[in-house]
């Protein structure tokens, strides 16, 4: 088992004939044989490297029963299109689209929470995020797949290249992955670090949890309640942002330090206290992982 | 986008929230004498970006015009420092000259976007004039928070509440339902992540005023708003202007060792292991997922244009991008840019092996590392 996405997964992407769309689409289908349409207002009836194109993502779903969607569309109309896709009953919403502004977001999260109530499965990852990979079963996302590495820890982190950096340490000592979710970079977004770790929490495949944070939000201490009341599988973590001065937006629009709150200072201290074991050094990343998994085992 | 005091009441005077009458604004270089003040008191206030100004000397009141020229010129050109900048010094370029308001009751009024919520929320307090995160800390059962529906409004039932809440007299008391309606309007139209007014004063004489306004704004959203747009950034220096005109993401910090890295998250730990290595870094800069030559050689250029620097370490993580490209870049992008300081390079990822060879064959003096760690410490033996 793996968390949201699986072999079976059956993706469109939208903003498919567009240059990100088209570049990181293939990429996906030379991973893994997951995309199963693509969606550009106007071109429908087309094909796009192989695929067939919809003018509408409810024409796509009821043509190819897809379940999970990749969205590339630019920023003025990216919100328009998670919610299009919510709409035609997409379950698995993931929104690669960076600069989405903040008001958009809370309309689009107002709308899910909405659709949600009303019993519909929705589950948005995103915007401004790298994506979500099951290794050796789907990629969506712009992530590198050849890092990964199948296997038993789950990952969650705020951050792109930061994620591929502890993968990678991962995957180099021999430690594989179940599934590792990009949630982004944006103060206001779909899944949050609570939501996934009860995936997680859930998974039988996965034993232990990476969850990289950085400065900004509450996320982290959100996160470090919940693991303290129901987690018993082992949780690492790495904070980004120690010395990044307050105030100051740090590339992440969420990323930033206003008063007291966001401090990395504060998020370490909720989640020592919540048994989850500090990395303060990024490059022991794998090491630290690798020495207490063992302890662990035995 | 953080705008100034004037600039923020520009917009509530569109909105119909009450600010006081403004007498003038005089820059650097101006003849102050031109705004030609009337006799009486006026209130001279410094337009930068920090709160707590007014301890700082950025907040003075004249009782005479002659006193008022006099305060206007000694205020240009000077130096603030509060709890707010962090330690590095404003120079005050602009002061907004205001008729002074007899005030005889201060509140705090802000809308803030909640993360959490994801929703804008109204923060409130009948005491205000101090700092909210003062207030926050001392007495949080004075702070009064409210939601506001990103599709409705303010409803009139939630502005009543708020205004009961706050003791406001009752003969401000639809002035006041109408000025926090009108803020949230505002919020939204502009789409902001902060709106505050603090203090909003009720005058001796039983008027409601703005008496000062912060206006934070979302980059993001910066494409549907032209007048925005028109407007100068006064929070980033020149370097991190000229950055950003050219796609890439700079931040200008204290240090000595100039940072490239490929992402924002990565570059941020990338500062926080300079740390540890004990080591200061000069800057934040990604250089964004393509990172090609042309990029890479503008990121040179720009981490060189601090005078700070004594060494560069670039850091990047080559995924869909391959090594043995971003190495060509750096060979090309060194030739470009006169690099006189020790440059580090630790490459990581796609065809790493190949990267790395082409910076060894490239005769060009680069310290290659194999992990961040090792080119952290590298760095900062460097210097």
């Amino acid at each position: 088992m793996s968390i949201l996405l699986n072999k079976d997964s059956r993706m469109i992407v939208q903003g498919f004939t567009g240059a990100q769309g088209t570049f990181h689409a293939k990429l996906c289908m030379e991973y893994h044989k997951n995309i199963v349409a693509g969606v550009t207002p106007g071109k429908g009836g087309s094909k796009h490297l192989n695929i067939p194109v919809f003018n509408t993502v409810k024409e796509a779903v009821k043509k190819t029963n897809a379940d999970s969607s990749l969205i590339f569309v630019p920023p003025p109309y990216a919100a328009d299109s998670i919610l299009e896709a919510a709409h035609a009953g997409i379950e698995v919403i993931i929104c690669i689209t960076e600069g989405i502004p903040v008001i958009d977001m809370v309309k689009v999260k107002k709308q899910l929470n909405i659709m949600k109530n009303a019993g519909k499965k929705i589950n948005l990852i995103g915007p401004n995020c790298p994506g979500v990979i099951t290794p050796e079963e789907c990629k969506a996302g712009i992530m590198p797949g050849y890092i990964h590495k199948k296997g038993p820890i789950g990952i969650i982190s705020r951050s792109g290249t930061l994620t591929y950096e502890a993968v990678w340490q991962l995957t180099q000592a021999n430690i594989g992955q179940s599934t590792v979710i990009g949630i982004g970079g944006d103060p206001i977004q779909g899944m949050n670090f609570v939501d996934a770790l009860k995936m997680f929490h859930e998974d039988n495949e996965t034993k232990a949890v990476v969850m990289i944070g950085e400065i900004g939000g509450s996320a982290e201490e959100d996160a470090a309640a919940f693991i303290k009341e129901k987690m018993d599988k082992p949780v690492f973590s790495f904070i980004a942002g120690k010395t990044a001065p307050p105030g100051r937006t740090m590339g992440h629009a969420g990323a930033i330090v206003e008063g007291n709150s966001g401090t990395h200072a504060l998020k370490i201290e909720a989640l020592k206290n919540a048994g989850v074991t500090i990395v303060e050094n990024l490059s022991e990343m794998g090491k630290v992982v690798k020495t207490n998994l063992k302890i662990t085992a035995n | 986008m953080k705008l100034l005091e004037y600039e923020g009441k520009e917009i509530f005077e569109k909105y119909n929230i009450p600010i006081s009458a403004r007498l003038g604004i005089i820059k650097m270089g101006e003849d102050a004498k031109s705004i030609g003040l009337k006799n009486g008191q006026c209130i001279i206030k410094a337009q930068v970006l920090a709160g707590g100004r007014g301890k700082a000397g950025g907040v003075k009141l004249a009782k005479t015009k002659e006193e008022a020229y006099e305060i206007i010129e000694n205020m240009l050109g000077m130096k603030i420092a509060t709890h707010q900048t962090h330690g590095k010094t404003l120079i005050v370029k602009e002061v907004l000259i205001e008729e002074a308001a007899n005030i005889n009751r201060e509140i705090y009024i802000s809308i803030v976007m909640d993360r959490k919520e994801a929703t804008p929320m109204i923060v409130a307090s009948a005491e205000g004039g101090t700092s909210i995160e003062e207030l926050a800390k001392t007495k949080p059962e004075l702070i009064i928070k409210t939601p506001v529906d990103i599709n409705t409004g303010v409803q009139d039932f939630q502005a009543r509440e708020l205004a009961f809440a706050l003791n406001i007299p009752a003969k401000n008391f639809r002035e006041f339902t109408a000025l926090i309606k009108n803020l949230a309007e505002l919020f939204k139209d502009y789409d902001a992540s902060l709106v505050e007014i603090n203090p909003l004063i009720i005058t001796a004489e039983g008027k409601l005023i703005a008496l000062d306004s912060k206006i934070v704004t979302d980059n993001n959203a910066l494409f549907r708003h032209k007048d925005l747009q028109a407007k100068e950034d006064h929070e980033a220096s020149e370097i991190e202007k000229e950055a950003k005109e050219i796609g890439i993401n700079y931040i200008g910090l204290d240090g000595n060792i100039g940072c490239m890295v490929n992402g924002a998250g990565l570059a941020m730990a990338t500062l926080d292991t300079v740390k540890l290595a004990g080591g200061n870094a000069a800057n934040f800069l990604d250089v964004g997922g393509g990172a090609n030559v042309e990029q890479i050689t503008k990121a040179f250029q720009i981490i060189l244009k601090d005078k700070k620097v004594k060494a560069v370490l670039v850091n990047i993580f080559g995924g869909i991008m391959k090594c043995d490209d971003i190495a060509s870049g750096i060979v090309q992008a060194t030739k470009k840019v006169d690099l006189n300081v020790p440059l580090i390079v630790r490459l990581e990822g796609t065809r790493v092996k190949e990267g790395k060879q082409i910076l060894l064959d490239s005769g060009i003096k680069i310290t290659q590392a194999d992990s961040l760690w090792e080119a952290a410490r590298k760095a900062v033996k460097s210097i």
